[in-house]
């Protein structure tokens, strides 16, 4: 197998290059999908028969949601490749991710506190999932604050990485806490081994928004990871040229 | 370690060294002994800030007695960690552990034990003496202890990650605080579990076999994530 991709990919000028290409076709893919998934979700589909309209913040909810636990993952997997092959890449998408991963687990919150006022009568209970939800967003705020702490940039990175490492294991505590605890949050609606429960009309727009959701974490962590690298790869003559490029047109 | 340890055999020698390092650590515990009295009468404070905020009632009190033992212990705990590698660190004996021949794990894993030699095992002592102010029902005192006794080792381990990697940093408290407090909201929800079962006449065993499951778990992995921390650290 050749591997000459995954070593490039360690590169942060081939990722700025590829990215700048990659971008303005993410982020229109992106806003395609996300006005025709929040459009669909929010004016066309059917009311829910025990719902009522309430029930159509699930559009924003559940891809915040997924988003809010597979970015933490994707830190874990960018942590470990940081410890074990060293690449300043990984670093920068672990540091890139954290803001991120706390934004969506802090929007899935509150738009759950916002659905829970009308369907449960209470902005919050300690249920499982909510709880372990504020869990891994106090989690994301712990990654955050050791970086700001730390101003050194590799024992950072490392720091940063096992931290990241170690706290992966609430990941499948809030997977299963809805299975486990016999609490008050549904169980999950999606399952990728079974026959959804929902109807297809509200279904297909819950999948787009999902997939639009997760372009838009794309497009946000590439001009992020864009941004970063310019700023570590201040000193290298690529950058100089690149941004005397840009200041020229 | 003498010369003729360094011969020995390598096992044998590595338990020379564990042993030493929890010696030498209850020994700096004995003769500081604020260090060790500090998180036992915060203990004693926390708990009983809680019948003055709250209510005096006993009915009340019983009910919540499980949960404001634990919390107490959980804060004691984490306030006595700020102190588990850092007077180390400023009198350099951390570099000469991290110079040492002997695996860091174990010896991360003998400081660990030593910390919660003196604070774990204080705070489970003074356990009982909270839950009768707090008027805990009767039935539910083994659970208490037995799920402190579980609970306290874990959060020495998982606190111990989150001393190593502040170590360094200036003021490093606060942080250690927000690192550490996720990881022991498991040992917590546990911990009280078991407390809250038991006050209701039912088997808590559930409650403590998630803890020892999580115990072990920690026993093997924590120690190897303390070790790595510090080497991190410590460029």
């Amino acid at each position: 197998m050749n591997w000459t991709f995954f070593h490039k990919l360690g590169s942060p000028r081939w990722f700025y290059e590829i990215s700048g290409k990659w971008l303005p076709w993410l982020a229109i893919l992106a806003a395609l999908l996300m006005a025709i998934g929040l459009i669909w979700g929010l004016m066309f589909t059917p009311p829910d028969y025990l719902q009522g309209n309430s029930y159509r913040i699930i559009f924003i909810h559940v891809p915040t949601a997924f988003l809010a636990s597979a970015v933490y993952v994707m830190m874990a997997c960018a942590g470990v490749v940081t410890l074990v092959w060293k690449m300043k890449l990984a670093d920068m998408v672990l540091k890139c991710c954290a803001p991120i991963g706390a934004s969506f687990c802090l929007m899935a919150l509150v738009t759950g506190a916002i659905w829970g006022k009308p369907t449960w009568g209470t902005w919050w209970v300690w249920d499982a999932r909510l709880t372990s939800m504020l869990i891994l967003l106090f989690l994301y705020m712990g990654v955050i604050a050791l970086r700001g702490a730390m101003r050194n940039t590799s024992t950072a990175a490392k720091a940063c990485a096992i931290l990241t490492l170690v706290g992966v294991i609430n990941i499948p505590i809030i997977k299963f806490s809805v299975q486990w605890w016999n609490t008050l949050h549904q169980g999950a609606t999606l399952k990728l081994t079974e026959k959804p429960s929902m109807a297809p009309e509200m279904l297909w727009p819950l999948l787009i928004s999902i997939a639009a959701f997760y372009l838009f974490f794309t497009v946000v962590l590439i001009l992020r990871l864009r941004t970063e690298i310019l700023d570590r790869e201040r000193r290298t003559k690529w950058v100089h040229k690149t941004v005397l490029a840009k200041l020229e047109n | 370690m003498s010369d003729t340890s360094l011969q020995g055999n390598q096992s044998l020698q590595g338990s020379r060294a564990f042993l030493g390092l929890v010696k030498r650590d209850l020994i700096l515990a004995f003769r500081t002994p604020g260090q060790t009295l500090n998180p036992v009468a915060f203990y004693l404070m926390v708990a009983s800030l809680f019948p003055l905020g709250i209510a005096p009632e006993k009915e009340l009190l019983s009910q919540l007695a499980g949960g404001i033992v634990w919390i107490g212990a959980l804060l004691a705990v984490l306030l006595s960690l700020d102190s588990l590698f850092r007077s180390d660190q400023e009198d350099g004996s951390l570099d000469q552990l991290l110079l040492s021949p002997h695996p860091l794990p174990l010896l991360v894993l003998a400081k660990i034990s030593a910390h919660w030699l003196t604070t774990g095992v204080a705070l489970i002592a003074m356990a009982p003496l909270l839950a009768l102010m707090l008027h805990l029902p009767a039935q539910a005192f083994p659970a208490l202890i037995l799920s402190l006794l579980v609970g306290t080792p874990l959060m020495s381990l998982a606190g111990g990650i989150g001393a190593a990697l502040t170590v360094r940093v200036q003021r490093g408290g606060i942080l250690l605080t927000l690192l550490s407090l996720p990881l022991y909201i498991p040992v917590l929800i546990f911990g009280t579990g078991a407390v809250q079962t038991a006050v209701e006449g039912m088997s808590y065993s559930g409650h403590l076999l998630w803890m020892a499951a999580l115990l072990m778990f920690g026993l093997c992995l924590a120690p190897l994530a303390i070790a790595a921390s510090l080497r991190i650290v410590a460029d």
